[in-house]
C-alpha cells in the first residue's frame, strides 16, 4: 500500500477537506492506484536533471506600481457570503 | 445556408458588405440553440440581452466606419472559466456557483474591445478537471454527433457548441489537452499556443504553469483571426511574453513545400484505437503529397508524461483551490468555528474529482513526500522539455493522433480515475513543454464519430503549426461535415 487511509485522513485535513467515512474509504483506494502508477517515475534517473520551473525564458517582469483598475467596493462585496457596511463578515478567527 | 453555420471570415465579409447585421446573426444563433440546447446541455448561463445589445453596438459599428476588426458583430462562446464583468462565472463549481466577476480577464476584454458578441458561458469539467465534461456540477453536455457519447472536456461545452454551431466559434483553456481534446472528439479545430502567448489575467486558475488560453474554431482560418485577437503581452500576466504577434491569418497560403514534419514512433503504440491510427497516418499521407517531408524523430520519456502531469498539476491545483475558503465569495456552510466553516465548505462546495484531485496535490506537496513526487516530476519535466527539444533540431512541426481513440460513451471511465486521465496521453506532454499545439479533423471512425491530428510547433511558432494545418485543410473537406443532431 503507498497510502494509509490514516493518511487520507491526515492529508484532507491538510487540504481542508471534511470528508465522509465512505469518501474516505474509495479515495484511499483511488489514490493508491494512482499513486503506484507514478511509481513509474523512479525507472528514471534524474540525479544530474534540474527540475524544470518555467518553460520559457523570462527571468523577471517588472512593471510600473500603479492601480490600474479599482474596482468600487460594492462590486467586491457584492460576492461576499456575509457582509456588513463595508466589511466583509468572517467567523471569529482569534479564540 | 443559415447564418449560423458560417464561420467568421464567410460571416465578416457579409457584415462588411453589410448583406446581414450582427442582429439578424446573433439571432440565428440564438435560435439554434433554442432548437438543440435541450439535448446538447453545452451552456451553463447565456446572455441573450446582453449580446443583442452588443450586437447592436457592433452594427453601429459597421455602418460607421472603416473600423472592422475579424470579430467586430461575431457571436462567440466563452468556457465558463472565464471572468466576464457582470455575468454569472462559475467555473462550472457548486463552490462558485452565485459569483458575479466584478471586472473581465484579459482575452475576453480584447474579444470585447474587437466588437465580439458574447452569447454565454460553457460548460465544462469542474475547475477544468476533467477529460469529458462530466464532472460539471450543473449538466453533461453531450456530443452533437452522438449523443451518448461525452464531447471531451474540459472544454466540452466550447467544443460541443462550435460543432453544432450554438455559437460561430468559442474560447476555451487547455492545461493537459482540454481545448485540443474536445476539437478531437467534436470534429472542429482546437488551438493551445505556446505558454506566455495569450494573458491569464481573469482566468480561474487550475494549473499556472500549464493553463494556456485558446481558440476552438469551425476551420483553421477563423483559428488564425481569433488567436491574432486575444494573444499578446499583458502586463497584468507577468508570464505573458513581451514578443510581437503576428498577423496569423495572412501566412495561410496552403503552400508547404519542404516543410519538415517530424513523426514520433512513441504516439502510435498498442492500445491507440486503429481507426484513430489510420486517420491520422492518410492525414500526414496527404501532406506529403503538398510537399511535405517526413522525418521519423524521438520523443523518449513520453510514457511519463501522464504520471509527471497528474503530479504538477494537481500540487498546483492544491494550492491555487486554497483560495476557494467561503470567506470573501463563494460558497460558505455554516460551522462552529473558523476552522469547521473551511472543511464544510470546501467538502459541500467541491466536486468528487476536484477533491481526489486537491488530495494528491496536498499529498504530493506534503512534508516527507516533496522529493520523491514533487520534485521528481519537475526533474522529469525537464527530460520531456529536452525531447522536443532535440526534436526541433530536425523538424519544423510534429505530427500525432490528438487522443488515443474518438469519444467515449458517456459514463464509461467515471469509475475509473486513471484511465480517464489516460485520454490525455497525447496531450499533456505539449502542456509539460510549453509548445504550441492545434487539432484538426481528419476523419471518422465506423461509428461516425470525428478523429483529430495533432500538430505541434515550435515555441512562439504557432505560424508554421497554423500554415501546416491550413495545407492539409484545404486538401480535405472533413472540416465542413456537420453532425446531425438526434
Amino acid at each position: 500500500m503507498k497510502i494509509t487511509r490514516e493518511e487520507v485522513q491526515r492529508v484532507a485535513l491538510l487540504a481542508r477537506l471534511q470528508l465522509s467515512p465512505q469518501e474516505e474509504e474509495l479515495l484511499t483506494g483511488q489514490l493508491d492506484k494512482i499513486l503506484q502508477y507514478m511509481d513509474k517515475l523512479n525507472q528514471l534517473d534524474t540525479e544530474k536533471v534540474e527540475p524544470l520551473a518555467h518553460v520559457v525564458d523570462i527571468v523577471n517582469a517588472f512593471r510600473e506600481d500603479r492601480v490600474v483598475h479599482e474596482p468600487k467596493p460594492d462590486s467586491l462585496l457584492a460576492n461576499a457570503p456575509a457582509k456588513e457596511k463595508t466589511f466583509f463578515k468572517v467567523p471569529k478567527i482569534i479564540e | 445556408m443559415s447564418l449560423h453555420t458560417s464561420t467568421i471570415r464567410e460571416l465578416s465579409e457579409k457584415l462588411k458588405r453589410r448583406e446581414i447585421s450582427s442582429v439578424e446573426l446573433t439571432e440565428s444563433v440564438f435560435a439554434r440553440i433554442s432548437a438543440t440546447e435541450e439535448r446538447l446541455r453545452s451552456y451553463v448561463t447565456l446572455c441573450r440581452e446582453s449580446a443583442l445589445g452588443e450586437a447592436q453596438q457592433a452594427d453601429e459599428r459597421l455602418k460607421n466606419g472603416s473600423d472592422a476588426p475579424p470579430l467586430l458583430g461575431i457571436p462567440i462562446a466563452l468556457k465558463d472559466i472565464f471572468l466576464a464583468q457582470g455575468v454569472r462565472t462559475t467555473c462550472a463549481s457548486k463552490i462558485l456557483g452565485n459569483f458575479v466577476p466584478p471586472y473581465d480577464g484579459t482575452a475576453v476584454k480584447r474579444l470585447k474591445t474587437s466588437g465580439a458578441v458574447i452569447v454565454g458561458k460553457t460548460n465544462m469539467d469542474e475547475f477544468a478537471m476533467g477529460s469529458s465534461t462530466e464532472n460539471s456540477a450543473f449538466a453533461v453536455t453531450r456530443n452533437p454527433w452522438n449523443l451518448e457519447r461525452v464531447p471531451g472536456g474540459s472544454s466540452g461545452g466550447s467544443a460541443a457548441a462550435v460543432a453544432a454551431d450554438q455559437c460561430i466559434a468559442a474560447l476555451g483553456t487547455d492545461t493537459g489537452g482540454s481545448i485540443r481534446q474536445p476539437a478531437a472528439c467534436c470534429g472542429i479545430v482546437g488551438l493551445k499556443p505556446t505558454y506566455g502567448r495569450v494573458s491569464r489575467f481573469g482566468v480561474i486558475a487550475f494549473a499556472s504553469s500549464l493553463d494556456q488560453v485558446g481558440p476552438m474554431t469551425k476551420d483553421v482560418t477563423d483559428c488564425a483571426l481569433m488567436l491574432e485577437t486575444i494573444a499578446g503581452h499583458d502586463p497584468a500576466d507577468s508570464t505573458s511574453v513581451p514578443a510581437p504577434v503576428p498577423a496569423y491569418a495572412s501566412h495561410l497560403t496552403g503552400e508547404v513545400k519542404g516543410l519538415r514534419v517530424g513523426i514520433p514512433k512513441e504516439y502510435f503504440i498498442p492500445g491507440i484505437q486503429p481507426e484513430v491510427e489510420q486517420a491520422v497516418k492518410e492525414g500526414i499521407h496527404r501532406l506529403e503529397k503538398a510537399g511535405v517531408e517526413l522525418v521519423e524523430v524521438s520523443l523518449p520519456h513520453t510514457e511519463y508524461a501522464v504520471a509527471v502531469y497528474y503530479i504538477i498539476a494537481t500540487a498546483e491545483a492544491s494550492s491555487n483551490l486554497a483560495r476557494y475558503d467561503g470567506m470573501k465569495y463563494g460558497y460558505r456552510a455554516p460551522g462552529k468555528n473558523l476552522t469547521e466553516t473551511y472543511l464544510k465548505s470546501r467538502q459541500e462546495g467541491f466536486g468528487p474529482e476536484v477533491k481526489r484531485r486537491i488530495m494528491l496535490g496536498t499529498y504530493a506537496l506534503s512534508a516527507g513526500y516533496y522529493d520523491a513526487y514533487y520534485l521528481k516530476a519537475q526533474k522529469a519535466r525537464t527530460l520531456i522539455k529536452r525531447d522536443f527539444e532535440e526534436a526541433f533540431k530536425k523538424c519544423d512541426v510534429i505530427i500525432t493522433p490528438t487522443a488515443p481513440t474518438t469519444a467515449f460513451k458517456i459514463g464509461e471511465k467515471t469509475e475509473d480515475p486513471l484511465q480517464m486521465y489516460l485520454s490525455d496521453i497525447f496531450t499533456i506532454s505539449v502542456n509539460l513543454a510549453g509548445l504550441p499545439g492545434l487539432s484538426l479533423p481528419c476523419g471518422f471512425d465506423s461509428a461516425g464519430l470525428p478523429v483529430g491530428m495533432q500538430i505541434i510547433g515550435k515555441y512562439f511558432d504557432e505560424t508554421t503549426m497554423l500554415r501546416a494545418a491550413f495545407a492539409y485543410e484545404q486538401a480535405t473537406e472533413w472540416h465542413k461535415k456537420k453532425p446531425k443532431i438526434s
